[in-house]
């Protein structure tokens, strides 16, 4: 099992990349909701 | 959201088993060992990838032939869904590559393609980026990303047109390739995770790019009322 080292590595960079880049677009939905929030009341308040 | 949750239960299920069987079903290869294992996601990878930029390439197509805005977002969500695909098959291939070849990287056909792929669709992000004007950021996108994509077919093809430290095709290869068949449904059952895990992923970044749009309009309402409002401000008699 020497190169079981390498092979842990791969599979969780792999899944690091997916979960970082996942994480980031849930972040821009976010905040991407609250602009719009907060765009509807500002029309709404006019 | 229930039926989105019964998809990601799904998902996750499908990809619980493809790992389970890509360590612990896959029959031990001859020379490379567990190491081997690595193929049951380095190649899933590359497929995903390949189906991430044939999406985007049709979509940059159907933008320019109809200007119609979901068109413009499919392209941009699936060319950064290929990237991030693209970036996991770099990875897991240079951890692969220690190992087996002993060096982590070389500059041979299909390494060099597979980079500049991925250099060609980082620049296509970047480009979108610096252009303010929607319109022409889509149409000089669309340009750009059909241009990316004639590097596709290239990676796809150098190991089978050069020698190559990569070695050749173990699919649709010549005559003295294949797989055990062992190894090919448990390979089949990593693609079709991978792809599922894929389209999720497209699916939340097309939201997120329906969501910009949607600000986008809502912001040139506002800035329409507050002219309106200034102007009447501005004619009001003193």
């Amino acid at each position: 099992m020497k190169n079981f080292q390498f092979l842990f590595e791969a599979w969780m960079a792999v899944w690091a990349v997916f979960l970082v880049y996942e994480f980031s677009v849930a972040r821009r939905v976010a905040r991407l909701r609250d602009e719009i929030d907060h765009l509807k009341q500002q029309l709404g308040d006019g | 959201m229930k039926g989105r949750l019964t998809i990601t239960a799904l998902v996750a299920f499908l990809l619980f088993f493809a790992g389970y069987a890509a360590l612990f079903i896959a029959p031990d290869e001859r020379t490379m060992h567990e190491i081997q294992r690595v193929f049951y996601v380095h190649l899933p990878l590359w497929a995903a990838m390949y189906s991430a930029l044939v999406v985007a390439f049709i979509s940059n197509i159907g933008w320019l032939a109809t200007r119609k805005p979901m068109w413009d977002w499919l392209a941009v969500s699936a060319v950064e869904v290929g990237v991030v695909c693209c970036t996991g098959g770099l990875i897991t291939g240079v951890l692969w590559g220690r190992p087996a070849w002993g060096i982590w990287w070389t500059w041979d056909a299909r390494l060099t393609t597979a980079f500049i792929l991925w250099l060609l669709y980082i620049s296509y992000l970047l480009l979108r980026g610096l252009l303010e004007d929607p319109q022409r950021r889509a149409t000089l996108s669309a340009v750009f990303g059909i241009f990316a994509f004639l590097d596709a077919p290239l990676v796809y093809a150098a190991n089978r047109l050069w020698r190559t430290q990569h070695p050749a095709p173990v699919i649709f290869g010549d005559a003295n390739s294949g797989l055990d068949p062992t190894m090919g449904k448990v390979l089949v059952a990593c693609i079709a995770a991978m792809l599922a895990v894929m389209v999720l992923v497209l699916v939340d970044r097309y939201r997120l790019e329906r969501l910009r749009y949607e600000v986008d309009e809502l912001r040139l309402a506002a800035d329409a009322r507050a002219a309106d409002s200034n102007s009447a401000t501005a004619r009001s008699p003193r």
